[in-house]
C-alpha cells in the first residue's frame, strides 16, 4: 500500500520557484506586515502572481495553462509562505477551486471556455463551503439550488468566504434541490456579475489576517450549466479534501521552514561572536530541525500518494477510508507541528524573534501558525478519523 | 448484473440495513442500485453497517474494499461480500 514510486515535479518547476522567490522578496515581503496589521487583502502580491500567470498554474496546457501538478503546487505554496502566509493561503485556496473544475468539469463546454477565460484574465476564485448552522461539516448543506428550466437561484449564509470581496468568482456547495437530503450536494460556480455579497461579520483575527475571511450572505443566480456536472460527494473525495490538506500543509511547512531559517541566522550570528564555542542555541536548532524533518516527511509522503492516485485515476482509490485517514492525519499533524516549530524557533531567536521590527521577527509566523488547527477544527477531523479507524486495515 | 448468489445476499443485506443503517426511507422502497448515502446513510451508520455485515457473513473486508463506494448501494455491498467469500 505504501510502496509506490515518487511522482516527479514538472521540469520547469525550478525556474518557476526562482521567480516565486524573487516575487516573494521584491513584492510580497515588503507589504506583508501592512497586510497583517491592517487585515487587508495582499493586492500587490496577487497582482504579481497574476502577471506570472500563476493563477492558471493547474490548468492543463491544452487549455492554455501551465499544466503544473500537485507536487509542483505544494512547493509553490511552501515558497510563498516564507514571505506572507496570507498570500500563500489565498493562492492555495484559489488552486483548490481551479482543481475542482479541472478534475471534474472539463467535459463540459461551458467550463472549457471558462478555464480559458481564467487563463487569459487570471480570475481569482473563492470558496463557500461552510454554512451557518452547519459549521465545518462541509459534506452537509442547508441551502439548496433552485433550478427552473435552464437557470438557477442560490442563496447561502456563509460564516466565512476567504477573500470573497476580491474574488472574480466563487464555487459554492449546496443541496441539489429543495427536496434533496443534507448530503446530496452539488458544486456551483457563480461569477461576480451573478451574485451580491452582504457582509455578515468582520475578520479581525490573530493570524491569516490578510485572507479577509468575512462572513457573507451570498445571493446568486446563473445558468444551469454553471453547476458542476458531477455530485459534490465525488468532488470532495477526489479533490476538495485531499487537495486542500495538501496545499494547506505545504504553506504551513513554509511558515515553519522560514521560522527555522530565521533561527539558523540567529545561531550563526551567535557563533560568529564566539567562534571557538558552539552556542547552546545550536543544539536547540538541531532539535527543532528534527521536528521540521518530521513535518516535511509527513507532507511529502501524503502529497506523493495523492499525486500518484491522480496519475492512476482510479475512482475507487479516492473513496478508500485509509486514504481519507492519511489525508486527515496530514492536516492534524502539520497543524500541530507548525506551532511547535515556530515556538521553538522563537526561543532560539530570542528577543530578536520576539520583537516585531527585526529581521528575525516571528510574531506573525506564530500568530498565523495557530490558525492551522482551527481551519477545520482538528477535533472535528479527529472525530471523523475515529469513525474511519474502525473501517480501516493497514497494508 | 448480479449473480445468483449475489441475489441471495441482497435479501440478507436488506435485513441488516433495516436493523442497523437507520435510513430515512423504508428499505423496501430501495432498489438494489439506489444510492444509500442519499437515502440517509452517514459515516457513523456506515460503521455499524459494516460491522453487522462482517458479523453476519463471518468475513473481514480487506483494505481495498474499505471505501465509501463499497457501501454505496445494496448491489455494491452484495458484490463486495461475494468477492470476499470467494477469495
Amino acid at each position: 500500500m505504501h510502496g509506490f514510486p515518487v511522482p516527479q515535479p514538472s521540469p520547469n518547476l525550478a525556474a518557476i520557484l526562482e521567480r516565486v522567490h524573487a516575487i516573494g522578496r521584491d513584492t510580497i515581503a515588503p507589504h506583508a506586515d501592512a497586510v497583517d496589521r491592517d487585515a487587508r487583502f495582499p493586492t500587490e502580491a496577487i497582482e504579481a502572481l497574476k502577471s506570472e500567470k500563476l493563477l492558471s498554474a493547474y490548468v492543463p496546457p491544452e487549455h492554455g495553462g501551465m499544466g503544473l501538478n500537485i507536487s509542483d503546487l505544494s512547493k509553490i505554496c511552501e515558497a510563498l509562505a516564507f514571505y506572507c502566509a496570507s498570500t500563500a493561503m489565498i493562492f492555495a485556496m484559489h488552486q483548490i477551486q481551479v482543481a475542482c473544475i479541472v478534475h471534474h468539469a472539463l467535459g463540459s463546454e461551458y467550463f472549457q471556455r471558462y478555464v480559458e477565460e481564467l487563463v487569459e484574465r487570471q480570475y481569482l476564485i473563492a470558496s463557500a463551503t461552510t454554512e451557518l448552522g452547519i459549521g465545518g461539516d462541509v459534506r452537509s448543506s442547508i441551502c439548496a439550488v433552485n433550478v427552473a428550466g435552464d437557470t438557477f437561484t442560490l442563496e447561502k449564509q456563509a460564516p466565512v468566504i476567504s477573500y470573497g470581496e476580491s474574488a472574480d468568482a466563487i464555487l459554492v456547495t449546496a443541496r441539489k434541490s429543495e427536496e434533496a437530503s443534507r448530503n446530496d450536494q452539488v458544486h456551483v460556480l457563480v461569477k461576480k456579475s451573478d451574485y451580491t455579497l452582504k457582509r455578515m461579520s468582520e475578520w479581525d483575527t490573530l493570524g491569516f489576517r490578510g485572507t479577509c475571511s468575512n462572513g457573507f450572505v451570498l445571493t446568486s443566480q446563473g445558468c444551469a450549466e454553471q453547476i458542476l456536472p458531477v455530485p459534490y460527494a465525488d468532488i470532495h473525495s477526489k479533490t476538495m479534501h485531499p487537495f486542500s490538506h495538501s496545499v494547506w500543509g505545504s504553506l504551513w511547512l513554509g511558515i515553519a521552514t522560514d521560522a527555522v531559517g530565521r533561527a539558523r541566522s540567529a545561531v550563526r550570528a551567535e557563533a560568529r561572536k564566539n567562534p571557538s564555542v558552539p552556542p547552546v542555541s545550536a543544539l536547540r536548532l538541531a532539535e527543532v530541525d528534527t521536528v521540521l524533518f518530521t513535518m516535511r516527511s509527513a507532507l511529502q509522503q501524503t502529497v506523493h500518494e495523492y499525486h500518484q492516485l491522480l496519475l492512476n485515476d482510479d475512482p475507487e482509490a479516492f473513496t478508500n477510508f485509509g486514504f481519507a485517514l492519511r489525508v486527515n492525519n496530514l492536516k492534524v499533524t502539520c497543524s500541530q507541528l507548525v506551532v511547535d516549530i515556530v515556538s521553538q524557533a522563537m526561543i532560539i531567536c530570542g528577543i530578536n524573534g520576539y520583537r516585531n521590527d527585526s529581521k528575525l521577527s516571528l510574531g506573525r509566523h506564530l500568530r498565523d501558525a495557530y490558525g492551522a488547527a482551527l481551519m477545520v477544527n482538528n477535533d472535528r477531523i479527529l472525530g471523523q478519523n475515529s469513525t474511519m479507524q474502525i473501517m480501516h486495515r493497514e497494508g | 448484473m448480479l449473480t445468483r448468489s449475489e441475489v441471495m445476499y441482497t435479501e440478507e443485506i436488506r435485513e441488516i440495513l433495516a436493523k442497523h443503517a437507520r435510513l430515512a426511507v423504508d428499505v423496501k422502497e430501495l432498489a438494489d442500485n439506489s444510492n444509500l448515502y442519499q437515502a440517509g446513510l452517514t459515516s457513523l451508520t456506515t460503521v455499524n453497517l459494516m460491522l453487522a455485515i462482517e458479523d453476519h457473513f463471518d468475513i473481514e473486508f480487506p483494505d481495498s474494499l474499505l471505501g465509501r463506494n463499497t457501501f454505496g448501494s445494496i448491489e455494491a455491498i452484495s458484490e463486495a461480500v461475494e468477492e470476499v467469500l470467494n477469495s
